[in-house]
């Protein structure tokens, strides 16, 4: 498919399908397929609107490199202690920005609403993490795939702890 | 009013909060969950002889910066004046007690209270009451009501090369004094008189008592044991050389620890996950000598403050308490202005240790959580602390609780406990 002829309908539909395989993924905690939505050399980060408001540079999480992403996940199976959880996420909103242009070229801009809700052995669930992602996205080996991926939160208090991706 | 209160250096115990007869090796349960006791903490800890960090200078560099944060769980606001100078005061409008100022962070020329604009400068002087002298010679202000006899709660302040303290005492022994020689030179190290950037923010609300994030970061025994992440990538191992190190009342402490060449796999048989792992990307650490002797310094400032040099990475965690068993852990992520590019890609990537997701630091966070939890229905039963013996003192060595036991000295005596 060339994404680049599709209509801006066409070209949100296959942003949408590819924002749900993104979440199932995670909601399911099938985290080692997680780093193969990005590119080789993607960035990813987790910030604070707080942060990124500011051109703080810190934030949650932070990944250069789909490499780091995959240590991220080693991180979560086998060195990290926590206790159970289930993290959903709920997408929606997503847009489309347009095609880049000069260097640019082939990076497709979206953004979209994201709502995560936690739910721990002894209690209900609650809103756990809202905000916004702030993509660009290359084509790679025929799929649409992540450059960059910035999670911008309005959830300025983390209850306790953020283990997994969103 | 600007009257100074009036800060009682203890006050009477609850005739049924005794403390254990064995002394500072144990912690009672009621110590984390009594509403009384917590109540307690805010009068005579955090409201009392004690300097509280508050900001960094870097936070506020202009004229009219300021910043909203608290005081265990007093709201305060720290100002930059036209002339330099910081100030802090209470965030409760001297009438009704608003907290007039929502905002983190920013800039104004005054405040001014929402209800009925009680106004007042960046010193938190009164300057202006709407209707003072009444309207049409009918109501107003009772004629001998005056402005500079109901100005803003004002604190102590105190700064040191580029960190901010406040205290509520009006008689708080200087900043130096207060940290002592053996722990000045520590905070010196980091605080060294260049001028600070701020590089970010982490919020976390823990749901466990504050005092247990002391104790955790005044705990070298759990390093290698909880922290998997550690170990598994030859970040700290038990046999590395370290020490603990307290000022001559207990209350503040370092946990210290620098690189060394060794190696036997004897030592660490101990620990049973014990594994060895290479990153994939190997750049996330990478760190790079950059202050003298130690690679790491972990500095408890009595009562709310933690210092974190972590190979590269700087922070201050802030602890603001919310309720006996809540309380919100506040990072800010510092670095030297105009330091090398390089440098500070290191502290960037080395964050992923630290903070609500953090390599380590989630560990921590987790376990306090399940700490609170296990607690929580047992206020008769009380915790042991008997690793390295049962007094406390500087050791060469990471395998003792005594810095916990440091803490709970001074902490009873301000107590009353």
């Amino acid at each position: 498919m060339n994404y680049e002829t599709l209509s801006p309908r066409e070209l949100r539909l296959e942003v949408e399908a590819l924002y749900g395989d993104y979440a199932e993924t995670l909601n399911d905690e099938a985290f080692e397929a997680w780093p193969a939505f990005f590119t080789e050399r993607a960035f990813y980060q987790i910030t604070s609107r707080e942060n990124h408001e500011r051109n703080l540079p810190i934030g949650l999480m932070r990944c250069e490199s789909r490499g780091m992403l995959q240590d991220r996940v080693v991180a979560i199976r086998q060195t990290a202690y926590y206790g159970p959880r289930s993290i959903r996420r709920l997408i929606s909103g997503v847009r489309t920005h347009g095609w880049g242009e000069g260097e640019m070229r082939g990076v497709l801009k979206a953004t979209a609403s994201y709502l995560a809700v936690e739910t721990l052995p002894d209690e209900l669930t609650r809103v756990f993490n809202a905000g916004k992602y702030i993509d660009e996205l290359v084509v790679e080996d025929g799929a649409l795939r992540f450059a960059s991926r910035i999670c911008v939160y309005d959830t300025l208090l983390i209850p306790n702890t953020l283990i997994y991706p969103l | 009013m600007n009257a100074p209160e009036t800060i009682p250096r203890t006050i009477p115990a609850p005739p049924d909060r005794a403390w254990p007869a064995e002394g500072n090796s144990r912690i009672p349960y009621w110590a984390y969950t009594d509403p009384a006791i917590y109540a307690r903490e805010q009068q005579l800890i955090f409201g009392g002889r004690s300097w509280n960090y508050v900001c960094l200078a870097a936070e506020i560099p202009n004229a009219g910066d300021y910043k909203r944060t608290f005081i265990g769980e007093k709201p305060v606001v720290v100002t930059r004046e036209a002339d330099g100078g910081i100030h802090c005061f209470e965030n409760r409008c001297a009438h009704r007690g608003v907290q007039f100022c929502q905002k983190h962070l920013g800039n104004a020329k005054e405040f001014m209270c929402p209800y009925h604009q009680w106004t007042y400068n960046m010193k938190g002087d009164l300057i202006g009451v709407p209707f003072m002298r009444g309207v049409k010679k009918q109501g107003g202000m009772p004629a001998d009501f005056k402005r500079e006899e109901h100005g803003l709660r004002k604190l102590k302040v105190a700064e040191r090369n580029g960190a901010v303290f406040a205290s509520f005492a009006d008689d708080m022994e200087p900043f130096a004094d207060y940290l002592g020689a053996s722990i000045l030179p520590l905070y010196d190290r980091v605080f060294d008189g260049r001028e600070l950037e701020v590089l970010g923010y982490q919020r976390q609300l823990i749901p466990a008592n504050w005092k247990l994030m002391f104790e955790n970061i005044k705990d070298p025994y759990h390093a290698t044991l909880l922290h998997v992440f550690l170990v598994s990538f030859g970040l700290f191992r038990a046999d590395q050389p370290s020490s603990v190190r307290m000022d001559a009342t207990g209350r503040h402490g370092a946990l210290i620890s620098w690189k060394a060449a060794v190696a036997s796999e004897g030592d660490v048989q101990d620990m049973k996950s014990f594994q060895q792992l290479k990153l994939i990307d190997p750049l996330l650490l990478q760190p790079e000598r950059e202050f003298p002797e130690f690679t790491v310094v972990m500095t408890t400032l009595w009562p709310n403050i933690i210092i974190q040099q972590q190979s590269n990475t700087l922070a201050m965690r802030q602890l603001i308490t919310r309720g006996p068993e809540s309380f919100e852990l506040a990072w800010t992520y510092f670095g030297y202005k105009g330091e090398p590019a390089e440098l500070r890609m290191k502290r960037l990537r080395q964050a992923n240790l630290m903070g609500p997701s953090g390599y380590v630091s989630m560990d921590d966070s987790e376990v306090m959580k399940f700490s609170q939890d296990g607690i929580r229905p047992y206020t008769q039963h009380e915790g042991v602390m008997e690793m390295g013996g049962r007094d406390w003192k500087d050791e060469p060595h990471m395998v003792t609780e005594g810095v916990i036991r440091g803490f709970y000295d001074y902490y009873r005596g301000v107590m009353g406990l």
